[in-house]
């Protein structure tokens, strides 16, 4: 969870949400969370699981700009 | 009776004692219907009061429609963790167990003003060029 709150704090661009999954269970069946750590990009994507800090960040990257959804509207 | 047990309130205030400049807690709540907005509210209280260095503000969900605008809180209890800038960490729900030592990081964080992330890292965020909301959901224990 920190290394989303540093992103945060890193970037203007990026806001970093801990939730805690048992008091919002409308969000949990929204995004189907089924294991925590899960990391939910731009309400879209998603990462399972804690990741090493380089891993999380291309994880983040890559789900934040899919290469194929440049065109898109 | 505390949240914050004695002990773990003298382990807290020696963590905090790191802390390098003032940060401000910003806390909304929403006084009905809540089943663990109250404590948390506490939670956030007693945790301020072990460091002359934390504020705490606290704002009602439903009345103070113009911070809760300027946060971009959409659900409580929230809490966002701020110095003289509002870098977008937010909590959402009580932070007990572990995620509580996750506050504490983010505050001792966010009192430095530095991410603490790897060179690398820092300089592939800057080229970020779009917002990105991360939500990471998780439990207490």
């Amino acid at each position: 969870m920190r290394l989303a709150h540093q992103f945060a704090m890193e970037s203007d661009l990026i806001t970093a949400d801990c939730i805690e999954a048992t008091e919002f269970p409308e969000l949990v069946t929204e995004y189907r969370v089924q294991a925590v750590p899960k990391t939910v990009i731009n309400r879209e994507q998603t990462i399972d699981g804690a990741l090493p800090e380089s891993y999380f960040l291309d994880s983040v990257l890559s789900a934040a700009n899919p290469p194929e959804s440049g065109q898109e509207a | 009776m505390g949240l914050i047990g004695d002990d773990v309130a003298t382990e807290i205030r020696e963590q905090l004692s790191a802390m390098a400049a003032p940060v401000k807690i910003v806390h909304f709540t929403q006084e009905l219907n809540l089943e663990y907005g109250r404590e948390t509210r506490q939670a956030l209280e007693e945790l301020t009061a072990l460091s002359d260095k934390l504020s705490l503000d606290i704002y009602d969900f439903l009345l103070d429609k113009e911070k809760v605008a300027e946060y971009k809180v959409d659900k409580v209890p929230a809490t966002a963790i701020r110095n003289g800038k509002d870098y977008g960490i937010r909590f959402y729900g009580m932070p007990a167990g572990y995620e509580f030592a996750t506050l504490i990081e983010a505050i001792l964080d966010v009192s430095k003003g530095e991410s603490g992330l790897g060179t690398e890292t820092r300089e592939k965020l800057r080229q970020i060029s779009q917002p990105i909301h991360l939500e990471v959901f998780v439990t207490p224990t």
